[in-house]
């Protein structure tokens, strides 16, 4: 318990430190979400306990931590995806721009349009490509004739660096396209909603080393127009992405901080021997 | 001791080539060998059944759509004191016809051919056959026409080559003159006392109906049942119990249906016996269950990724579960119909509780009309006495047999069609 308040206590004095050389790359606007004090049980188990995390727009917020940590439950609560599995209780305060999203007159279908989600294994819907990225502005009406909705597809294939590659065959499958493209279709899918956060669910781990290094460049290009949230295992990823690292161990925030900082001198001793390769 | 035995199992490597190893190699080989032959077996033994069937099916079956003739001159003119083709059009043409007396003219000529028993050989109805034709074609009054008219029962079985010796004895006679036409009237008639004069045609359509109030039924409610307990219904004891139920309901024979039907949608609501609406009623109580389950298969089945992958972009559950998990289920959920409407299609018990057995001479004309069905009609003429049902039976299975396939067909069509890979 002293842990996690100590963690969340200099997680917060890092990021308020003014020579912190992350800051100033970064950018330090006021935080996109913020949570406090979230628990989450599934039935009695507890998998998340404790822990308060801010994300802001301009940095890419990693987190880490061995299997079963419960980084990806946390994720998960930050667009309430953890509702779909009916024993999960989460409790505490989550905001997105000052509004408690687990406020009962929040609109989750709306919430999740503003936070999109992107999942561990590719996942496009066995749909022509065109239709995959049209599907959410048609839901929710963003487009209001076919025009706009044609440039809604091509912007977002754009910005996820896909458009070159498949501009010629928008019409097939998206199932039909290699691992690594179907990632950045589901990317593209999650911006074609104009969301504020994109939350990434290790979005990596079933493509290859070339995909891979393909969806960071696409990390770092689309950070500043969306809050980003990535999960991750690959300790090395979290480096080369993100600009903050939280690191979560059995459920608690152990470290959360400057991603430089905790990968070069970190506070806790179970960060370093995580990162170091000791467990995990 | 110890050290023994390690060091006996320890440095010896495995002698692949040793007496013991090849029988053991050898007994393998020989299991799978044998595995495989009864395999083929099975599969050349009921492939023998099948064609067992199809040809007995087909031989006998095809001779119920012939049907034996002798040709009959008729001189109209003479007969009808001249009528003229012109009184046979207009608005009163039919009442006219009729009051014409075509049978007598019919039966006339008969016995001016064969003599004067000569009516016996022939179908009592065989005058209806010249009776259509004159409301098809009145002009035909106008001349000396050739009619081709069915022969009675017992000399049409004789004449196909199984007959009793009497009837066999007449088919020598007249030999030269019998002849086997076509049977149209199979095509259009419905039940009659005469095997001559029967038509499959009335519960070709008491099926169509029935069938397609069963799909009416069956199938939304199936499909919603399913889709409601996979991706809304919670998880808890009562709908285990529902569950446990549907189970069950799937397996209860099919005479119970009838037996509820009987008492729930006769007695209580107190619809129409014999109807194409309660047999579909009855028959989608029975049908639904099984489509419910393999609904909730199918539904199980879509990878949790889509529906994940919908969520997360802000789709509502409802627009979740019908723009991607209904497209996805659909070819199962259509293996499930297609199950369950071949057996309701095929099924007579439960119809024989809600009074579907009853003498129907009339195709129906709407659902509350008195109909049966083809299952029930063939059990109805498998069971007269007179010969000629025979064959009228056998020609009644394959017309169920093209339905079911046909049905079939189209199902499997829709299936492969809505069929998408992920």
């Amino acid at each position: 318990m002293n842990d996690m308040v100590s963690a969340d206590i200099k997680g917060n004095e890092k990021l308020v430190s003014p020579d912190d050389p992350h800051q100033v790359v970064a950018g330090d606007g006021p935080p996109k979400m913020t949570t406090r004090n979230v628990d989450v049980y599934y039935g009695e188990k507890q998998a998340i306990d404790n822990v308060s995390i801010d994300v802001n727009l301009d940095n890419v917020t990693a987190f880490i931590g061995p299997s079963g940590c419960g980084k990806s439950t946390f994720l998960r609560c930050l667009n309430r995806m953890n509702d779909t599995i009916p024993i999960a209780k989460v409790s505490g305060d989550i905001k997105l721009e000052g509004e408690d999203i687990y406020a009962p007159q929040m609109d989750v279908v709306q919430l999740r349009a503003r936070v999109g989600m992107v999942f561990q294994k590719p996942n496009p819907f066995p749909k022509s490509i065109y239709d995959n990225i049209a599907y959410g502005p048609r839901i929710h009406g963003l487009a209001s004739n076919k025009d706009e909705l044609e440039h809604i597809v091509e912007t977002s294939l754009q910005r996820a660096g896909l458009w070159n590659e498949v501009k010629d065959r928008l019409q097939d499958s998206g199932t039909a396209l290699s691992g690594g493209q179907q990632q950045r279709l589901c990317i593209a899918r999650a911006i074609a909603v104009d969301p504020e956060v994109i939350l990434m669910d290790e979005p990596c781990s079933a493509l290859d080393p070339i995909a891979t290094a393909k969806i960071e460049e696409l990390i770092h290009e689309i950070r500043g127009k969306y809050a980003i949230v990535i999960v991750t295992h690959n300790m090395q990823q979290a480096a080369r992405v993100s600009q903050r690292t939280a690191f979560f161990h059995l459920g608690t925030l152990v470290e959360y901080g400057v991603t430089t900082d905790i990968f070069t001198n970190p506070t806790e001793e179970r960060t370093r021997d995580y990162i170091t390769g000791r467990y995990g | 001791m110890n050290s023994e035995t390690a060091s006996t199992i320890d440095p010896t490597p495995t002698d692949w080539s040793s007496a013991a190893m090849q029988q053991r190699i050898k007994k393998r080989y020989a299991a799978e060998r044998r595995f495989k032959a009864i395999g083929l077996g099975a599969i050349l033994l009921s492939a023998s059944f099948l064609l067992f069937l199809l040809v007995v099916m087909l031989g006998n079956g095809f001779r119920g759509f012939t049907q034996t003739e002798l040709p009959v001159e008729i001189d109209f003119p003479a007969l009808t004191n001249g009528a003229q083709a012109s009184q046979f059009e207009g608005p009163n043409a039919e009442s006219r016809i009729r009051s014409l007396g075509v049978r007598d003219i019919v039966n006339g000529s008969i016995e001016v051919e064969y003599g004067n028993s000569g009516t016996d050989l022939f179908s009592p109805n065989a005058w209806t056959t010249v009776q259509t034709a004159i409301l098809g074609n009145p002009a035909i009054v106008g001349e000396k026409t050739v009619f081709y008219l069915p022969v009675e029962a017992e000399l049409d079985v004789a004449y196909k080559g199984s007959g009793n010796p009497e009837a066999e004895k007449k088919v020598d006679k007249l030999d030269d003159r019998l002849s086997t036409g076509f049977n149209f009237n199979f095509m259009s008639n419905s039940d009659a006392t005469d095997p001559m004069q029967v038509g499959i045609w009335g519960a070709l359509k008491g099926s169509l109906i029935t069938m397609i109030i069963t799909l009416a039924l069956a199938f939304p409610v199936g499909v919603l049942a399913a889709l409601y307990l996979e991706e809304y219904a919670p998880k808890n004891r009562y709908t285990d119990l529902i569950e446990v139920s549907i189970n069950n309901l799937a397996a209860v024979p099919s005479i119970i249906f009838g037996l509820l039907g009987l008492a729930v949608f006769l007695n209580l609501f107190g619809l129409p016996r014999s109807a194409a609406l309660v047999g579909g009623l009855t028959l989608a109580l029975m049908t639904m269950p099984v489509i419910v389950i393999s609904g909730r298969n199918a539904v199980k089945s879509v990878p949790p990724s889509i529906r994940e992958a919908a969520l997360g972009i802000g789709a509502s559950p409802i627009q979740v579960v019908f723009h991607h998990v209904l497209p996805l289920a659909l070819p199962g959920i259509l293996t499930g119909t297609i199950i369950g409407m071949a057996r309701a299609l095929g099924e007579t018990a439960p119809l024989l509780m809600i009074g579907m057995r009853a003498f129907i001479a009339k195709p129906p004309d709407g659902i509350t009309d008195p109909s049966t069905v083809l299952p029930v009609q063939i059990f109805l003429w498998s069971d007269e006495v007179n010969r000629g049902f025979v064959e009228k039976t056998s020609a009644a299975i394959i017309v169920l047999l093209v339905f079911l396939l046909t049905m079939n067909a189209v199902a499997i069509y829709l299936r492969n069609r809505f069929e998408t890979r992920w």
